[in-house]
């Protein structure tokens, strides 16, 4: 039926089509080459005003490769490894929590009391109180502040009060994509230092998992919801447990979805500047990092970034050419669906 | 009964909270525990010491300075008459407000809550509208205007766009999966990235664009120099970025759109542009408001490309109240900080909030998927 409307657009409005959708290309892919371009330009070539292409405007030099790789060596290559390790681990961690907890909301039915919420809150303030006022050191405070909330809960578990329900908890889940991450990454910050994990891998990874994670639920939630429900109910007759069936029944069909979120997911940690600046110095640096430093005394050193930004970005496009059959499959799922 | 059985057993009654546990504490760990250490900063000065820091209670006056005090300029805006441009926002925010109350009344559902919420979502918005009004005249806008204008004009642009180029994608063309390839790339590129690059794009002697520039007589003008251009440039690289994610979402919509309505439609000798109207459009318009609502819930943290691009200058024009923050948090003025940060928090949550419940619910509710 397509090929039929295809027909009726007139040559005019197919040309018009085109030239806009070769249009915009154009304005992707030309900041693009503009960055590969300028990393073989010699810093002399990049002051003397434009030059558009190599060999005949200009003479390509690797010099700028050479320098991020060769010179600079292992500083180039720690932030890169850094943002690997912290990129995948982040990665992987987000998507194991955020998948079993949007599984435990697509399926199960969770009702806890307003009452527990309450006062579980208000040992929060407690403990934040104690800490704040300088009291007691961190482990007092956390263990007193759960001390209160057991106590109180078992002395108030005959009190009636509303319920909230998995509606409720998937909003609070994923309302916390909300929060800007300047908000949090204070305290975070002094936290950390506190507990001495500070420019830590650990540290950002926490992090990154925390700040990913509601994207997770909010995109696999959809994805569970929509798998036939009569599979998994057979096998609960058969006796198999909720793990094991989360395992190996569901876990195979949301392939399509996990693979795309977790794609989406890895490229916002790969990328992410603003947290990594708060949590990390020297030894924790991510890549990003390392592209704003060549900022410097002397100005910006484009040829060098230029290297750094080419490094980031082809790790990432292959890896979504390589998934692009998913991508379309499960990103779009989710998300259409809302 | 060994240990190990009743173990299982254990493990299988309490499912359900195993999988949702590791979530909920993260998130009260790293999330809402933050967020009230963060409110205590608010109140509170902070100085480093000889032996650490300490934190002093004082109040509201963080709040204070940003709202009334010696910091209102760089918070709010410099305060002079307002432009013909500002009587037209404010008119527009009037008419907008207008519509809510109307089709509130007219829904026949008026409760309590539902009225309280009204009254906080209309009465934030009245006043970032008078905010900006206000604050207009030489573009001397404080942060809070400027992240405004990021995300009004911004997720504007980067919709209009998007599900331009989405539509255009989902007809019937030669080299479809070669343009969402192409088309999707910005939004795996660093944002610090995408901000040098732009500067080298918009170097007006040294980029690529400078020969336009000079036959344009615009030789000697700087972008960066000006409020305005300025906050378009950043603008511009923004939606460089984003514009693929809302491409790529509303591709999607439109691809999954009714077919067989189409061509009974067209059959009935429906034109193009009634067919769009009248079956495309309200078949994507729940996919399109929530798309609106992820971009505005992401572009009220901007700062990556104020910060590199502009370094929020030229003095304080282009930056973001994220960038705001952290700055002050930079000259070690925490307080201030958690100060910016939060009325930033309570500014994004009222808009968002109110636009899921005022635009986004009743969509999806007028499409039968609640």
């Amino acid at each position: 039926m397509r090929e039929r409307r295809l027909g009726e657009m007139s040559p005019l409005t197919k040309l018009v089509v085109y030239t806009l959708l070769i249009g915009w290309s154009l304005v992707v892919l030309f900041p693009l080459y503009w960055v590969v371009i300028t990393s073989v330009k010699l810093p002399g070539q990049v002051g003397d005003g434009p030059d558009y292409l190599p060999f005949i405007d200009f003479m390509p030099s690797l010099h700028a490769w050479r320098y991020i790789f060769v010179d600079l060596g292992s500083d180039t290559f720690r932030p890169y490894l850094n943002s690997l390790i912290i990129a995948s681990t982040s990665t992987v961690l987000a998507m194991s929590v955020g998948a079993c907890a949007a599984y435990a909301l697509a399926r199960l039915h969770f009702r806890p009391r307003l009452l527990s919420i309450v006062l579980f809150l208000v040992a929060l303030g407690i403990g934040v109180w104690m800490i704040g006022s300088g009291l007691v050191g961190w482990p007092i405070a956390a263990a007193s502040g759960l001390a209160i909330f057991v106590i109180s809960v078992l002395a108030l578990s005959r009190v009636r009060s509303p319920r909230l329900g998995n509606a409720d908890i998937l909003f609070w889940v994923i309302s916390q994509r909300i929060l800007p991450p300047v908000v949090a990454a204070l305290p975070i910050y002094i936290m950390f230092q506190q507990i001495g994990i500070l420019d830590t891998h650990l540290a950002i990874i926490l992090t990154y998992t925390t700040v990913n994670m509601p994207i997770v639920v909010w995109l696999m939630y959809d994805f569970f919801a929509s798998i036939p429900i009569d599979i998994e109910e057979s096998a609960e007759l058969d006796g198999a447990s909720r793990f094991r069936i989360f395992r190996e029944m569901v876990l195979p069909l949301a392939k399509p979805g996990l693979a795309a979120t977790s794609l989406l997911v890895l490229i916002l940690s790969w990328n992410e500047y603003l947290l990594a600046l708060f949590l990390s110095t020297a030894k924790a640096q991510t890549i990003p990092l390392l592209v704003a430093a060549q900022n410097a005394t002397r100005g910006p050193q484009w040829w060098y970034m230029s290297v750094l930004i080419v490094i980031m970005i082809v790790p990432v496009v292959l890896l979504t050419i390589l998934l692009q059959r998913l991508i379309a499959k499960g990103l779009l799922l989710g998300a259409v669906k809302g | 009964m060994t240990v190990s059985e009743r173990f299982d057993g254990f493990l299988d009654r309490n499912a359900g909270r195993l999988f949702i546990l590791p979530a909920v504490l993260l998130i009260l760990a790293f999330s809402l525990f933050p967020l009230i250490i963060s409110a205590w900063l608010a109140v509170s000065r902070f100085k480093i010491g000889r032996d650490g820091f300490t934190l002093t209670y004082i109040g509201e006056l963080n709040f204070k300075k940003l709202f009334t005090g010696s910091q209102q300029f760089h918070f709010l805006g410099t305060f002079s008459s307002i432009t013909l441009t500002g009587w037209l926002i404010l008119l527009v925010t009037a008419l907008l407000i207008g519509a809510g109350i109307r089709q509130w009344l007219r829904s026949g559902r008026l409760t309590v809550l539902g009225g309280i919420g009204r009254l906080i979502a209309f009465g934030t918005l009245a006043a970032l509208a008078w905010v900006f009004a206000s604050t207009l005249q030489d573009g001397r806008l404080g942060s809070l205007s400027t992240t405004l204008f990021y995300v009004v004009v911004g997720v504007s642009l980067q919709f209009v766009i998007g599900t331009g180029l989405a539509f255009l994608c989902a007809q019937d063309i030669r080299g479809r999966s070669f343009f969402r390839l192409v088309f999707f790339i910005p939004l795996m590129v660093t944002p610090v990235g995408i901000a040098y690059t732009f500067r080298m794009l918009a170097d007006m002697s040294l980029g690529p664009f400078s020969p336009l520039w000079k036959a344009a007589g615009f030789g000697d003008f700087s972008w960066a120099a000006d409020p305005w251009t300025a906050r378009l440039v950043i603008v511009v690289g923004d939606s460089w970025q984003w514009i693929p994610f809302i491409f790529i979402i509303m591709l999607a919509a439109f691809e999954s759109q009714p077919r067989d309505e189409i061509e009974a439609a067209e059959l009935d000798g429906a034109g193009p542009w009634r067919v769009f109207r009248d079956i495309t459009w309200p078949s994507v318009a729940p996919v399109a408001a929530t798309v609106v609502l992820i971009r505005v819930i992401e572009a009220f943290k901007i700062v990556d490309l104020p910060n590199v691009l502009t370094n929020g200058g030229p003095g304080i024009a282009t930056e973001s109240l994220t960038l705001h923050a952290f700055i002050e948090w930079r000259a070690l003025n925490l307080g201030g900080s958690a100060a910016v940060a939060y009325t930033l928090l309570f500014v994004s949550t009222v808009v968002c909030v109110a636009f899921f419940q005022l635009v986004v619910r009743p969509m999806r509710q007028a499409r039968g998927q609640a």
